[in-house]
């Protein structure tokens, strides 16, 4: 995958498009991102940069400060804590440690993919998690909103694996492929996407450059 | 680190504001609006009465209604569409309440507000 950038959802809205068309948009904050690794196929047996994103101030543990200690003095110069880690595989990486990466790195009219973990829904039954028809209302049905059959008798004996029943809904990582960028405020550091993005409004959520 | 999201969502629909509202509720106004036809391009113009005025920002919406004969005609418009040349206030009706939806029951003369300024 190549290289990307962390951020977060603001929430949507809408804006003018050139021609005077109404684009819905989900604006993201992104970055700013630093640098803190840059791994290579000959020495991790991949070829990868981890980007640090948001400070950590507050309850920086020993392990973490040593971590940040030891890239700031790899990298001659002072690397502060990070919540935020994120690894993003990547050939013919050209940034060193310690650089900052920022919105200014998409252009608009970029497609890019975007990959965030959408709103939980709980436990749910068949017809919201799969999209089953369940049955009639009224009239005498008997059968509203059940999975029905899930499966045969004698043969095969058991429920097939992968079988759809109810359960926990939402709360996954999703991807989403070609979304066109609108605008790029590099002064705010705001991205807008076209189309939706998932999860909640502060969520975090990753920009994937498209490879050429 | 607090961020403001409806603050920030703000901000981006101000940079999309082309024009401030210039009519109210109840006021017969006239939306001139281009229209591309192949290559050429025409203003046509809608004249009715603001029935409604909705939403916020760059999504605020205004709602025209006029009667084509006995036929009541209603058109939703952005305010801030980028099709819409200009909007003329013709006169400037009696009104009491924010929805006109009353309008609608109404046929013949008495869809007709009580002007209070031309």
């Amino acid at each position: 995958m190549p290289l990307g950038i962390i951020g977060k959802k603001i929430g949507m809205t809408q804006v003018y498009g050139e021609n005077g068309n109404v684009l819905p948009v989900t604006a993201v904050l992104v970055g700013p991102c630093q640098v803190l690794e840059i791994k290579t196929s000959e020495k991790n047996g991949y070829s990868a940069v981890k980007l640090g994103y948001l400070e950590k101030t507050k309850n920086v543990n020993k392990p973490e400060n040593g971590y940040f200690e030891a890239i700031s003095k790899a990298a001659d110069k002072k690397i502060t804590p990070k919540k935020m880690l994120k690894e993003f595989r990547t050939e013919n990486i050209s940034l060193n440690i310690g650089d900052v990466i920022n919105a200014d790195m998409f252009q608009e009219g970029e497609s890019v993919d975007v990959v965030a973990t959408s709103k939980g829904k709980g436990f749910q039954g068949v017809i919201k998690r799969y999209h089953f028809a369940g049955g009639p209302a009224a009239h005498g049905s008997k059968f509203h909103r059940k999975p029905g059959s899930i499966g045969a008798h004698t043969f095969p004996a058991k429920v097939w694996k992968g079988q759809k029943m109810p359960g926990h809904m939402g709360c996954e990582t999703v991807q989403i492929k070609n979304l066109k960028i609108v605008k790029i405020d590099n002064e705010n550091s705001l991205i807008l996407v076209k189309g939706a993005i998932p999860g909640p409004a502060k969520g975090i959520v990753y920009l994937y450059k498209k490879e050429k | 680190m607090g961020i403001n999201a409806g603050q920030l969502i703000h901000n981006i629909e101000e940079q999309y504001k082309i024009r401030d509202i210039n009519f109210g509720i109840g006021n017969t106004v006239k939306v001139f609006t281009k229209i591309i036809e192949g290559k050429r391009e025409r203003i046509q113009i809608f004249e009715g009465t603001v029935i409604a005025i909705q939403g916020k920002d760059s999504n605020k919406t205004f709602k025209v209604r006029k009667m084509v004969g006995n036929i009541g005609v209603e058109r939703n418009f952005p305010l801030q569409s980028r099709n819409i040349q200009k909007i003329e206030v013709v006169k400037i009706g009696k009104v009491r309440r924010s929805k006109l939806y009353f309008l609608r029951d109404r046929i013949g003369k008495k869809t007709q507000l009580e002007t209070v300024m031309k």
